[in-house]
């Protein structure tokens, strides 16, 4: 008996957006009197974080800081209507809504500012801060919570911002599959590592290495988390999942966490992933969809790293023990 | 932690941005880690009734009848619904963007196709009420023969309401890509390598599992706070089956414990949402563990069939790939996925000759639908296994077979649509870099934004 090592490699891309239906989304925003910025959208955060890079988009665009801006969702009275959380879409196009409906409210910030500054609204600039000055004077400036409170008061205006992307429907061509289905691809490579037990048929995946290109990243800590998480997926996947252990037999399905078997947090490799960029030409300030993506590289590559390891190839999923052990029954020579 | 390498696309990279780009704490995690964010069933209403379903012990059988009489006694029951409550039973869920026939009843009149199927619901004042209702619902099945593969199905006997056991896509039993001429590409070739994948369905396994509270409210609208992953999908499609205005109803939701994609089906609102029309009280519909692993909607198994046609150098001249994705008994999102699935292929390579057949077929195993990687996760456990098999067969390495064949800026994909943004050249490098690998020095060169090297 031996543990036997080896490497594998995989590399994908995936789609951003999927828009055979036509793909909306809507963003509403508004300051307040009390210095804030009101995103109201009807977008579903699954834990994915729209709530965290939908504020920072709006505050890169506002030029105000992150913390003053509120994401309020999801509610049809009174949310503007968006598709759903799905097809990687969401930084994506409720970015670009939000990106859209913050221009609009800055539009009018800067224009009360100016009003108020006595000062052309082009020679402004807002510091991130909460401040807006004019360029190259920081001592000439006024606060954002004072504009939205002279537009409210004394100018009758309202710093708000509509917001709204589409993709239309792309209509495929029976014949030849002709579409335009998606706004941009995202890439992914993942080196694996693994050790194979030749007497038990067990895996363990020891690291992976990764790298990814999601366009812009909006912030590196989530993406790096979407990065881990799916690798996590991605093992449990190639390794130990199935709603149908006997198939074609479907009974004994498992029915709680402790029949349907994933690799606990002992079970999770080292990791090294690296994130590099390149824009999207149509995702807010080039962002791409990284959330469905991060288990497919993984899969394949413990795949290809337990033949290399092993010389058995699994073509079906999972990868369970008792397939290797077969697999290296039929290498040596024995009936299986 | 959080590594970026800025030495690739430097010219394109915006160089000043401040917030955007800064890892900025999840808006929701201390909410998360403390318990206190708010989801669903934190949202409570006094005299809520609990709606628990009478499910399928058959894979494929006619329901002869249901007798609801003992259930009835059960203290605490108020009302079981049947299919006969539904206004418009039948429905699919992507009717709103088109796709049609519909082809799954809300609750089934005379046949269920799958094992757990819903079959009626009952409401009582508790959820052990509920359940000893349900397990009291005596039905009187004929069996009949289920189908549980793939490839069966597609020359079986048609077991649905209507039409084939396969989604009819514009006159064509698949999703076809046609680009080139294969079979010329395989003449050529110097050699044709050709492999089958297979996958079985997975759970989504999310934190949190699906459900709903729906309740009427003194206007007449019906407010129902739910985790689905999709609002307005959901309203529109409860609006269709209820028969009710869509402005009458309102989703709340927004805060989820994990979708993966499990929580984009419409099954436990509408069916909620009818319990508190009939009964004028909230009604909470809530998957319990096993329901969530057993009856809603996994990933597809799908069957994979990779022919490719190779050059000695490494250069893939044909890909032929046979692809069928088992949507279980109902179309669900599966018609859409299996598009998603041919728009992918042939992976992210430039093959000059590629043909896709795409089948969405229908079998007696649980409906699949939507999960995190839609239609591409399981392609590509098939084409880069299938890149390995060719990177071994020709003795080349697998990194550097990859770069050959990589997309790049201006190449045309097989489904026509010219590609930009490529780099999947530059993610192999950064990779290779990471892990000290040394490409020979044409790959370690090449670049995604020029077709030199």
């Amino acid at each position: 008996m031996a543990r036997l090592k080896g490497r594998g490699v995989a590399a994908v891309n995936y789609p951003t957006g999927m828009n055979l239906g036509g793909d909306p989304s809507q963003a509403l925003i508004h300051a307040t009197t009390t210095g804030s910025f009101v995103i109201t959208l009807s977008s579903v955060d699954l834990g994915q974080g729209i709530k965290t890079v939908g504020a920072q988009i709006a505050a890169e665009t506002l030029g105000v800081p992150y913390e003053s801006v509120m994401i309020d969702t999801a509610d049809t009275d009174t949310g503007p209507h968006c598709m759903g959380t799905f097809a990687s879409r969401g930084t994506h196009r409720i970015g670009n809504a939000i990106m859209m409906a913050a221009k609009e409210a800055r539009e009018v910030m800067m224009c009360v500012a100016a009003t108020e500054l006595e000062v052309d609204a082009g020679d402004l600039v807002t510091d991130g801060k909460g401040r807006i000055h004019v360029n190259g004077a920081p001592d000439k400036g006024i606060a954002v919570l004072d504009v939205a409170l002279a537009a409210h008061f004394k100018h009758g205006k309202t710093i708000s911002g509509r917001g709204m992307y589409l993709k239309p429907k792309s209509e495929v061509v029976p014949e030849t599959g002709e579409m335009d289905p998606d706004s941009c691809q995202a890439h992914a490579c993942t080196i694996a590592e693994v050790e194979v037990d030749d007497e038990t048929g067990d895996v363990t995946v020891l690291k992976m290495t990764n790298a990814y290109e999601i366009g812009r990243a909006m912030n590196p800590a989530l993406a790096h988390q979407q990065i881990v998480g799916g690798a996590w997926m991605g093992i449990s996947h190639a390794l130990y999942e199935t709603t149908e252990p006997y198939y074609p037999n479907r009974a004994h399905g498992p029915l709680d966490f402790s029949e349907y078997l994933m690799p606990g947090p002992g079970d999770i490799a080292e990791m090294d992933s690296v994130i590099i960029e390149r824009p999207s030409s149509n995702g807010p300030y080039g962002a791409k969809g990284i959330g469905e993506m991060t288990a497919n590289s993984p899969i394949p590559a413990i795949a290809n790293a337990i033949f290399d390891a092993c010389g058995v190839r699994v073509t079906s999923m999972p990868i369970t023990p008792e397939k290797i052990l077969r697999g290296l029954d039929a290498l040596r020579g024995n009936p299986n | 932690m959080e590594k970026i390498d800025t030495s690739f696309f430097a010219k394109e990279r915006e160089a000043e941005l401040s917030v955007v780009g800064e890892s900025v704490q999840r808006a929701d995690a201390r909410g998360h880690v403390t318990g206190r964010t708010q989801f669903y069933e934190d949202v409570t209403f006094p005299n809520t009734l609990h709606l628990k379903m009478v499910r399928s012990t058959r894979h494929h059988a006619l329901i002869k009848g249901i007798d609801t009489e003992a259930a009835m006694k059960v203290p605490g029951v108020v009302r079981i619904l049947t299919h006969k409550d539904v206004p418009n039973n039948w429905y699919t869920i992507l009717k709103l963007i088109g796709v049609g026939p519909d082809d799954e009843p809300v609750l089934p009149e005379d046949r269920v196709l799958f094992m757990g199927e819903q079959i009626c619901a009952v409401l009582a004042e508790t959820p052990q009420a509920a359940l000893e209702a349900a397990r009291r619902v005596v039905v009187d099945y004929e069996d009949l023969p289920p189908v549980f593969d793939v490839e069966a199905a597609m020359t079986s006997t048609p077991f649905k309401k209507d039409g084939t056991n396969y989604f009819v896509y514009e006159g064509h039993n698949c999703r076809r890509i046609r680009f080139g001429d294969v079979e010329k590409g395989f003449a050529e070739a110097d050699h044709v390598i050709e492999h089958r994948y297979e996958s079985s369905p997975i759970e989504h396994a999310p934190t949190e599992t699906t459900g709903c509270t729906a309740k009427p409210e003194g206007n007449g609208r019906i407010t129902i706070y739910s985790n689905t992953q999709a609002l307005y999908f959901t309203l529109d499609n409860m609006a269709l089956i209820l028969g009710v205005p869509f402005n009458k109803l309102r989703l709340v939701g927004g805060t989820v414990g994990g979708g993966f994609g499990g929580k984009v089906d419409v099954i436990v609102e509408p069916i909620a949402a009818l319990g508190a029309m009939l009964t004028n009280r909230p009604v909470k519909y809530a998957y319990s563990r096993a329901e969530e692993m057993q009856v809603s909607s996994p990933r597809a198994a799908e069957r994979i069939y990779i022919k490719d046609g190779v050059m000695k150098d490494g250069r893939i001249i044909a890909r032929k790939i046979t692809l069928y994705v088992d949507a279980g008994a109902y179309c669900r999102h599966s018609t859409y996925g299996t598009t998603k699935a041919a728009a992918h292929m042939p992976g992210p390579y430039t093959i000059p000759n590629v043909h896709v057949d795409a089948y969405c077929v229908y079998t007696n195993r649980t409906p699949s639908s939507a999960m995190r990687g839609f239609g591409v996760t399981i392609g590509d456990f098939a084409l880069e296994s299938q890149m390995d098999q060719i990177a071994r067969f020709l003795d080349m390495d697998p990194m550097e077979l990859r770069l050959l064949n990589a997309y790049r800026d201006g190449d045309m994909k097989a489904h026509r649509k010219k590609v930009d943004g490529a780099a999947l050249v530059e993610v192999i490098q950064a990779a290779a870099r990471q892990t000290g690998k040394q490409l020979a020095p044409r790959f370690a060169k090449m670049s995604s934004m020029t077709r030199e090297g």
